[in-house]
């Protein structure tokens, strides 16, 4: 698929409220092969912001971008601004790792840590020195993360012993337990049977009552069931390596069912993937 | 073999069919090897522990478990006892524990954790098993030369300012404690360092991207995330250091100085079961040489006894850390 110049616009325009993240990427480079350009992303308050687009696209790499995850990559290089409540988290004043304590993550893989369960929800507390009732907050924010039932008998077992849907259920109560700002998922389902992702999902949406989430995924049937708004991203091939860009964002029902460019209506109809 | 084949089907034009004779033949063969290979390690330490016991079963007889409690050993009188062999092999042996478990561990850490580019860290790796392949002679001879003289101001000074310490409580006069130690934490390193360089290699990239999700600064990721993670691995690396120092003969020989006093002074010299054994044998005479039997299998004994503790401390680690298996 060919993308001409023109066909890139962006989606952001007008000004809406509670934007607490502002992505403006402008060139997302690893080494010398340019990853993304051109996406202008706003992450909305209490909203689930699906990332959706073909393989390559970039819809992973500009999630990573949003928390500096992509640091840990020495040859990742970010063009651009990110600004988060007003500060563009790629200033050299900011501390990494300061982003990443209020911007939480969950990743593809389920990767709880070699700990009991108890530990693994309680890392992020003890790690911000949190000195109140920790055993009240790991409840919480196992119940939070729909597993409360299901592993309040064997708080000290691993968080390995469990089962892969209960593992990314465990991240997730990892990752709310410190009660963070916003709440990246990247493809949070990807390795989940179908019955782990309906109970995923359903979480989701209950988190973006207290959350604001955003969330990559390969499939199109989750975006369409969980995200208020959608960006989708395209792989522009045009100069002989491949780009990713943003093609169009806007609510979710929008894209799928009357987006203004070609390339995303065929992408929501399936004809490429 | 002999199984069903599937005659009955048509197979015309396709290259699908069963593995011949010959292909089972080597497949049984193979399996044998493999078996054998297991069972000849197997018999080879029975019979090792059976010859050695067998040739201490006169000792054992005349001295029983006091050998293992008395701290004389006159071939005049007849008195043996190895209670300060065991003591010096492992008190040298754990404090080479403690300074090469400390000093290879954090060696793996600058190795493993992005602290160089990778191709410098091999290099480095490499240089760090070279060590390893360092002759205990040499080590020894280097120990009398270099070490010695070199902790000898040292040693005396504390001794002098701080000898109140049971650590310090004698000075150093030539072998002793501390030069053996020393040179062993450095014989045990390479093995410490590469064995949990490879334990903190062998976790998943997806765990240390969880741990900086987290927002850990790096050293928080590393204590906190990735040394539990690699517990079992490291745990393993200070067991098989922990055996190779108890065993280590020749250096120690050299350097501890074969004098049987129990004694906490780092500077005191003392003795080990292997130096003892590498010492005495070649002039020793018939009743001299059932007693070393004995302490011969003492000296078994004990690696057999640390390799197992050490096993189930692994076990422990690993059902506390990671999923049960």
């Amino acid at each position: 698929m060919n993308a001409n110049p023109e066909m890139m616009a962006a989606g952001t325009a007008s000004p809406r409220n509670g934007i607490v993240m502002d992505c403006q990427l402008e060139k997302v480079f690893y080494g010398d092969f340019l990853a993304v350009r051109d996406s202008k992303v706003p992450i909305e308050k209490n909203k689930i912001t699906g990332f959706i687009g073909p393989s390559g696209c970039g819809k992973s790499t500009v999630l990573r971008s949003l928390n500096r995850m992509n640091d840990l990559i020495p040859i990742f290089r970010f063009q651009g601004k990110v600004s988060y409540h007003g500060q563009d988290i790629y200033d050299k004043k900011v501390d990494p790792v300061v982003v990443r304590r209020y911007i939480g993550m969950v990743f593809q893989q389920p990767n709880p840590f070699a700990m009991s369960i108890y530990d693994n929800v309680a890392f992020g507390l003890r790690l911000n020195g949190f000195k109140g009732n920790l055993d009240e907050r790991v409840e919480k924010a196992l119940q939070g993360a729909a597993c409360w039932n299901e592993v309040k008998d064997k708080l000290k077992n691993s968080g390995l012993s469990l089962s892969g849907g209960q593992q990314q259920r465990l991240c997730i109560a990892r990752a709310i337990a410190t009660e963070p700002d916003v709440l990246l998922m990247d493809e949070p389902c990807s390795a989940l049977d179908p019955i782990a992702t309906r109970r995923v999902e359903e979480l989701m949406i209950e988190l973006k009552e207290k959350y604001t989430i955003a969330l990559v995924t390969h499939n199109m049937q989750q975006a369409m069931r969980v995200a208020d708004t959608t960006a989708f991203f395209g792989v522009d091939i045009s100069q002989g390596s491949r780009t990713g860009y943003l093609v169009e964002m806007g609510p979710t029902r929008k894209i799928f069912e009357e987006p203004e460019q070609q390339l995303t209506r065929q992408y929501v109809r399936g004809e490429f993937s | 073999m002999a199984s069903h084949q599937f005659d009955n089907v048509d197979r015309s034009g396709s290259v699908s069919g069963p593995p011949s004779g010959g292909d089972y033949a080597l497949d049984r063969s193979f399996r044998g090897i493999a078996w054998f290979s297991a069972a000849l390690i197997l018999a080879l330490v029975v019979y090792i522990v059976v010859e050695i016991g067998g040739k201490a079963m006169p000792a054992i007889a005349e001295h029983g478990l006091g050998f293992l409690t008395s701290t004389a050993w006159n071939v005049q009188t007849g008195q043996f006892g190895i209670l300060p062999q065991i003591w010096g092999t492992l008190y040298s042996s754990l404090l080479a524990l403690i300074l090469g478990g400390v000093f290879g561990v954090a060696i793996a850490i600058f190795l493993t954790q992005d602290f160089l580019p990778s191709r410098l860290a091999m290099v480095f790796r490499t240089i760090i098993e070279l060590l390893a392949a360092i002759p205990s002679v040499v080590f020894g001879l280097w120990g009398i030369y270099v070490l010695i003289p070199l902790l000898r101001p040292v040693a005396n000074w504390l001794h002098a300012n701080l000898g109140g310490v049971p650590f310090f409580g004698t000075s150093l006069s030539g072998p002793g404690l501390a030069p053996a130690a020393l040179v062993l934490a450095i014989m045990i390193l390479p093995t410490v360092a590469s064995i949990s360089v490879d334990a903190l290699r062998q976790i998943p990239y997806k765990v240390k991207e969880a741990a900086y999700g987290m927002g850990t600064t790096r050293w928080e990721a590393i204590l906190k995330v990735m040394l539990p993670t690699a517990s079992s691995g490291i745990l393993a690396a200070l067991v098989l250091g922990f055996g190779r120092a108890l065993g280590e003969t020749m250096a120690l020989a050299m350097l501890i100085g074969n004098s049987n006093q129990i004694s906490l002074s780092l500077f005191a010299p003392a003795n080990t079961l292997a130096a003892l054994l590498a010492s005495s044998f070649p002039e020793a005479g018939p009743v001299e040489v059932r007693a070393l039997m004995y302490a011969a299998l003492a000296l078994l004994a004990i690696t057999l006894i640390v390799n197992a503790v050490g096993l189930a401390v692994m076990k422990f680690a690993t059902r506390k850390f990671e999923a049960e298996r």
